[in-house]
């Protein structure tokens, strides 16, 4: 037989001690968001209560930071929620600990340097800025107008820009894309392990299938 | 101290596109045959729909090739461009036909005959100068029944444009003339697809779908594609994709005659007194063991096909195996597959499912298909529009100048813009130079203390210039499909390369060709070499059908010819 089964076992990933199912419960994420304003107050009831969460990597004062930024990349707004109510937060924390550890220096030294940065130029922390101020740092950071980082500060917001799109879009199975809030946004129709003729018209627009990849208990489960 | 193992007939490197389609012959002819593959078998449960889990190098992390990347400079007075860090081709039984897109071209006639057809047509100063290109020793006829073997042996969906020197409009019209069909129709074409097919009528040109190593229906006990997506780069969970590990390696296997040895890390190839390759040295586990065997087929990616031979020197070889005339690593080129072009479109084109080698082309433009009088160039390009799109991939697309790169407006744009921008692929006429080629890297060393391939490469001016003139007919067809905005690609470096030609290249002159018109190494008489740096010419499309009815061809010769070829030590 051909397609064996030989390769290396591959270990399961660390159980987070509640299912994302549950989660999503325990987040009052609902289905269909409301329009602004109503998701900016579901926003901030959410992001108190996921804030209350343990970090797994992050430091808390680093944490605070790092869901500051993630909130400006792609904020909650009239399109819809945005990466905090995805848990891109979440998704980049988690991953500093297993696929992303060796990004996690980077991490270490943007934060301090991006906080440090804000303390010098508005003379508060990053978190406690106006959105105004915060939009003002991070462009700086952006452009590489930002003093005090390793490298370039535009290497750091491309590094975090990254992680926030991939905690934002990708499978929910690494613990962002909650609710399938990224895919949505886009239209993405979500992962099938079947498509039809029919889902590839250009007049259709496929009914979005709501399901990891994972959903279908055919995969083995990769590190998170 | 080496573990000798018992003699075998065949002993194959590589367990891939090419050594996995050689095996099938040769075992059905009754010779026992062993390959030696880096890799492992491959899970179809480990092939997830899950975009980040490629992004993240699945499967490639971890595996041999990323330990031998090779380095690359455009010229031997430059410095090295930035080492990739991950290889794109792949160890596994299989090899890169568990990842690669599938599609699976037949070279035109005219790639085989690039100098005298050049020559006749336009005249010899139009062969541009410092190539080293020469005719194939053979022409697309002599190909062709092996083409057709591997297309049926393999599994491959398509529709013939000319059987026999009939046309149908349907198919390529302008590819050489075929025994018969595909064994199965093409994949199935979608709204997209069908637009840029209507786009293309209007402009005088000849649409068609593209040959798929993909089943478009049941086919030799393997179901039909389900067009999910996530083919590139990672393996098929229904086993449609018709890579060698699901078809012609269990063939193989079912003989009795085939075995497979997998985490075997191929070392030298050994040669006795009189210059014969005797067997192949390789590592597993830990251990060192000595294969020897009548005949080695060498089965490699281009690259390692090369540093294998550079690295087995012994008294009869100083240089390396099969070297004595300097021409392992020379007539090296990477496949003129960027300056691509994207479009953005102000209507939702629906591309997110689907496969890369499902898709519409268009041939008009390709090898010598048009008139190169008044053009300072020669060669073409085949132009792909393809489908699947993925969700990571879709956010991080570019805001063309229309939106900054976060924030509230960038989030606007991606909603509404995710699904309306689409790129080409358009793969172009590439030819070797004298000062194109590979060697060993002086510094750069693998983990177990062996250097690497040294890539020394770079665009000349026939492949830039067709590159620009590629890119003005894609944006004329993206535009005949409503497009509204176009953005160009750079060509960039010609570095590491999924379509890696050259090193090895056959043709009956020894003095500058590595292996004879079937393959095998004109130095080292019972040395096959297998593989894209057999070629000589790129041709506008991807290279593996060509490898795999190369190996089908050299294999069956060597079944022919086995008592000249293994037993004669002369």
């Amino acid at each position: 037989m051909a397609y064996e089964f030989e390769l290396k076992k591959i270990s399961e990933p660390p159980q987070p001690g509640f299912s994302r199912r549950d989660l999503l419960k325990r987040l009052g994420v609902m289905v269909g968001m409301a329009a602004f304003p109503p998701v900016l107050l579901q926003t901030r009831t959410r992001a108190q209560t996921a804030a209350g969460e343990a970090f797994v990597s992050l430091t808390a004062p680093e944490a605070e930071t790092l869901r500051a930024i993630v909130a400006r990349l792609i904020p909650a707004d009239e399109n819809g929620p945005g990466a905090l109510e995805a848990r891109a937060d979440r998704y980049i924390d988690r991953a500093l600990s297993g696929a992303l550890k060796s990004q996690r220096p980077a991490y270490t030294l943007g934060l301090a340097a991006l906080n440090a940065y804000a303390q010098s130029s508005k003379r508060v922390p990053f978190a406690k800025l106006s959105l105004v101020d915060q939009d003002a740092v991070l462009t700086d950071v952006q452009q590489n107008r930002a003093t005090g980082f390793t490298g370039n500060s535009g290497q750091f917001f491309n590094l975090v820009r990254t992680h926030t799109i991939q905690g934002t879009f990708s499978d929910p199975f690494y613990g962002g894309n909650a609710n399938f809030i990224g895919w949505d946004l886009i239209g993405y129709p979500g992962a099938r392990v079947v498509v039809t003729a029919d889902l590839q018209r250009m007049n259709v627009k496929p009914a979005a299938s709501r399901k990891s990849a994972y959903d279908y208990g055919m995969f083995s489960k990769g590190e998170l | 101290m080496a573990t000798t193992l018992k003699k075998t007939n065949v002993v194959i490197v590589g367990a891939g596109a090419a050594g996995g389609v050689a095996a099938l012959p040769l075992a059905q002819a009754g010779f026992d045959v062993i390959a030696l593959e880096a890799g492992g078998w491959v899970n179809t449960r480990d092939m997830a729909p899950d975009e980040l889990r490629y992004i993240r190098g699945w499967p490639a992390k971890l595996q041999k090739v990323n330990d031998e990347i090779p380095t690359h400079r455009p010229n031997a007075s430059s410095p090295n461009t930035p080492r990739l860090t991950d290889h794109p081709m792949m160890n596994g039984v299989g090899g890169t036909s568990i990842h690669y897109w599938g599609q699976s071209w037949r070279l035109n006639p005219w790639d085989f005959k690039v100098v005298s057809e050049t020559t006749r047509r336009y005249g010899a100063s139009r062969i541009p100068s410092g190539s080293t290109v020469e005719d194939w020793p053979f022409g697309y006829d002599e190909l062709e029944p092996y083409y057709d073997s591997v297309e049926r042996e393999i599994g491959i969906s398509g529709k013939a444009g000319n059987i026999k020197g009939t046309m149908d409009q349907r198919g390529n019209i302008f590819e050489g003339p075929r025994g018969r069909d595909y064994p199965m129709p093409p994949l199935r074409s979608t709204g997209f697809t069908e637009k840029m097919s209507a786009a293309a009528r209007t402009l005088g040109w000849h649409p068609f779908p593209g040959p798929a190593a993909v089943t478009s229906q049941s086919y030799q006990g393997r179901p039909a594609c389900v067009y999910h997506g996530y083919c590139a780069g990672g393996g098929c969970h229904v086993r449609s994709k018709s890579s060698t590990a699901v078809s012609t390696i269990p063939k193989a296997q079912a003989t009795g005659r085939f075995k497979v040895v997998t985490e075997a890390r191929v070392t030298t190839i050994a040669v006795d007194k009189n210059g014969r390759a005797s067997g192949v040295n390789y590592l597993k586990d830990g251990q060192e063991y000595y294969q020897p065997a009548d005949v080695v087929l060498l089965a490699t990616y281009t690259y390692e096909n090369v540093r294998t031979l550079l690295l087995s020197k012994s008294p009869a070889y100083p240089n390396g195996l099969s070297n004595n005339h300097s021409q392992v690593g020379k007539h090296y080129f990477s496949h003129n597959q960027t300056a691509r072009v994207t479009a953005l479109f102000p209507f939702n084109i629906n591309t997110w499912y689907g496969t890369p080698s499902q898709g519409v082309a268009v041939d008009n433009w390709a090898d010598d298909n048009f008139d190169h009088s008044k053009l300072d160039f020669i060669g073409g390009g085949n132009m792909w529009v393809y489908h699947e799109r993925r969700p990571i991939a879709a956010a991080s697309m570019s805001t063309w100048g229309r939106a900054p790169e976060w924030g509230s407006t960038w989030k606007a744009f991606i909603k509404e813009n995710a699904d309306r921008q689409n790129t080409a692929y358009i793969q172009k006429t590439t030819l070797p130079y004298e000062d194109n080629y590979l060697d060993l890297d002086p510094t750069v060393k693998d983990r177990l203390g062996f250097p690497v391939i040294r890539i020394t490469a770079e665009y000349k001016d026939n492949e830039r210039k067709l590159a620009a003139f590629m890119q003005t007919q894609m944006e004329e067809w993206y535009r005949a499909a409503d497009a509204i905005d176009i953005q160009k690609g750079d060509i960039g470096d010609m570095t590491v390369s999924t379509h890696a030609y050259g090193g090895t290249r056959m043709g009956d002159n020894p003095e500058t060709n590595v292996v004879d018109r079937w393959g095998f190494s004109h130095e080292v008489h019972n040395l096959g070499i297998l593989g894209a740096s057999v070629m000589g010419t790129s041709g506008a499309r991807n290279p593996t059908l060509t490898v795999q009815a190369l190996a089908w061809r050299t294999a069956e010769h060597l079944v022919k010819s086995w008592k000249t070829i293994a037993q004669n030590a002369g």
